[in-house]
């Protein structure tokens, strides 16, 4: 796999808590301090009340399939297709973009609504990827 | 805004559509301005309203050689047309210009001068989507589809009747890319392109454009085309990223849209004769369906499969083949509004007999972005 074309996040001064969250083993989400909301992607105010105390805290890693395509063409550089993109809602609320892995990557064997649960994939010395994969148990 | 006080009165597509590998998007822009301009029997030097997307104003108004009073570069994808037809109808209205000139043109086949999409890699899509494997529309604006599946019961051989339908369409406007008869056996036989979607649900990639030319409904009445009123109009924006919708059981911007350009025309679902829904891909109908109210979710895959959209039917939808078949260059919201133009001229080559009222809704950017007009021929 043509791994280092991979598209590569670049953190910003806002995000860098999140990135070195990944590759620290940690998956980090933010709430807010006056309203409770937990949200994502990062930023330093809370998106639903505008309070600029906000929270960093670890997130479960927990989730479950929300939706996903299984991309054929054309692929991303450094993607063997057929691969799939998944979108995983967390057990906190907010969802991200992820690609599930140790599982094929079919329609039988991604179930919307099956348990996940975070992985991290390091893809250079900066920058570790969050993915998921099913739960176990 | 108040409806039917601003009306389209030059409308034009490019001399060509399709494969155009002897101009730059830049000319696709002028060749569409220019056609336009003849259809409204104007002048260039009477344009004093200018808007278009992804290509700057300053560009195309140089290229062009209009010295505007107002300009509108809002660019939020395919629908961009749509929000340049509610700001062009609110500055005319305020007195801000008299005459708007909204050109769309992309190279989107043939690549002659049109700069590279890019995502920047410390920008929210470069850290949240990208390193996931998305790559062009395909691989996102299709995300939420198996969710909206799941959620309402839709199946696959519903989807693929999207494609079939409008391929009928397609068989009668002799401008459409593609119009051989498909069956939804070809559809869901057709090479897999992004899981549920195959080719055959996916739009077309060509080069085109198109422009329209907006002023006051008092001036309409003196042009030599028949007016078509601005009746409504509706927009909004969700998020650039796909998976931070708020739901993929609706789109919120469609809601949001949809919506207010059926109050401010005070239409109701049953008014409508004529139907647009922006189809980049296959499940754009059924959410607009859905979201503007027209029925429940649950119903929208059976009312397409079951030919309630097709010639001859109740509810006209993508009557010129749509995105799907039609043509698409990238940003398709305004072949949709020439279309909507066209039947309430009168002149489609797919005409709905009797036509008055024509709802246009546009999407952009992977559900990012929404923009919807209700026209009219009668004010």
């Amino acid at each position: 796999m043509a791994e280092p074309q991979r598209a590569r996040p670049k953190p910003t001064p806002e995000t860098q808590h999140f990135w070195d969250g990944t590759k620290a083993g940690e998956l980090r989400l933010q709430r807010c301090d006056a309203c409770a909301h937990v949200y994502f992607p990062p930023r330093p105010f809370c998106p639903s009340c505008a309070s600029r105390k906000v929270s960093v805290f670890k997130a479960s890693g927990k989730g479950f399939l929300y939706s996903y395509v299984i991309n054929h063409r054309p692929a991303a550089p450094g993607f063997t297709p057929p691969y799939a993109i998944a979108v995983v809602e967390l057990a906190e609320g907010p969802r991200m973009m992820s690609n599930i892995i140790d599982c094929a990557q079919t329609p039988e064997a991604l179930e919307l609504d099956m348990k996940l649960e975070v992985a991290f994939q390091e893809l250079d010395d900066k920058i570790t990827l969050p993915v998921f994969r099913q739960a176990k148990g | 805004m108040r409806k039917n006080q601003v009306a389209v009165v030059g409308a034009a597509e490019t001399t060509e559509l399709g494969v155009i590998p002897n101009a730059s998007q830049l000319q696709l822009h002028a060749d569409a301005a220019l056609n336009a301009i003849a259809d409204a029997g104007l002048k260039l030097s009477d344009i004093d309203g200018f808007a278009t997307a992804v290509e700057t104003p300053q560009q195309v108004c140089h290229y062009l050689g209009i010295k505007p009073t107002w300009v509108d570069g809002t660019s939020v994808g395919g629908c961009s047309f749509m929000l340049h037809v509610r700001h062009a109808a609110a500055a005319i209205e305020a007195g801000l210009c008299k005459t708007v000139l909204i050109t769309h043109a992309e190279s989107g086949k043939s690549m002659i001068g049109k700069q590279p999409r890019f995502t920047a890699p410390d920008s929210l899509n470069g850290q949240f989507e990208a390193p996931y494997g998305v790559y062009g529309p395909p691989s996102m604006f299709p995300i939420p589809v198996l969710r909206f599946m799941k959620t309402y019961g839709i199946t696959h051989e519903q989807l693929a009747a999207v494609a079939v339908v409008q391929r009928e369409w397609a068989a009668k406007n002799p401008r459409a890319m593609m119009k051989d008869p498909i069956t939804v056996t070809d559809v869901l036989n057709s090479r897999m392109i992004a899981y549920p979607f195959r080719l055959l649900q996916c739009c077309l990639v060509t080069d085109g454009g198109g422009a329209l030319i907006l002023t006051s409904a008092d001036r309409a009445r003196d042009f030599p085309r028949k007016p078509v009123y601005i009746m409504g109009t509706g927009e909004s924006v969700e998020t650039p990223m796909v998976s931070q919708m708020e739901t993929f059981n609706s789109s919120r911007a469609f809601k949001t849209a949809g919506p207010l350009a059926f109050k401010e025309a005070g239409i109701k679902h049953g008014d409508v004769d004529h139907l647009m829904i922006y189809d980049a891909f296959a499940h754009l109908p059924l959410f607009g369906l859905g979201d503007l109210g027209f029925m429940p979710y649950e119903e929208t895959g059976k009312f397409i499969a079951d030919g309630n959209t097709r010639p001859g039917a109740k509810l006209p939808l993508n009557t010129n083949g749509g995105g799907l078949s039609y043509m698409h260059s990238g940003m398709y919201g305004m072949y949709a509004l020439q279309e909507s133009v066209r039947q309430m001229r009168g002149i489609a080559p797919a005409q709905v007999p009797n036509a008055k009222i024509s709802v246009c809704h546009g999407v952009g950017g992977m559900f990012a972005a929404s923009g919807t007009i209700v026209f009219t021929n009668e004010r």
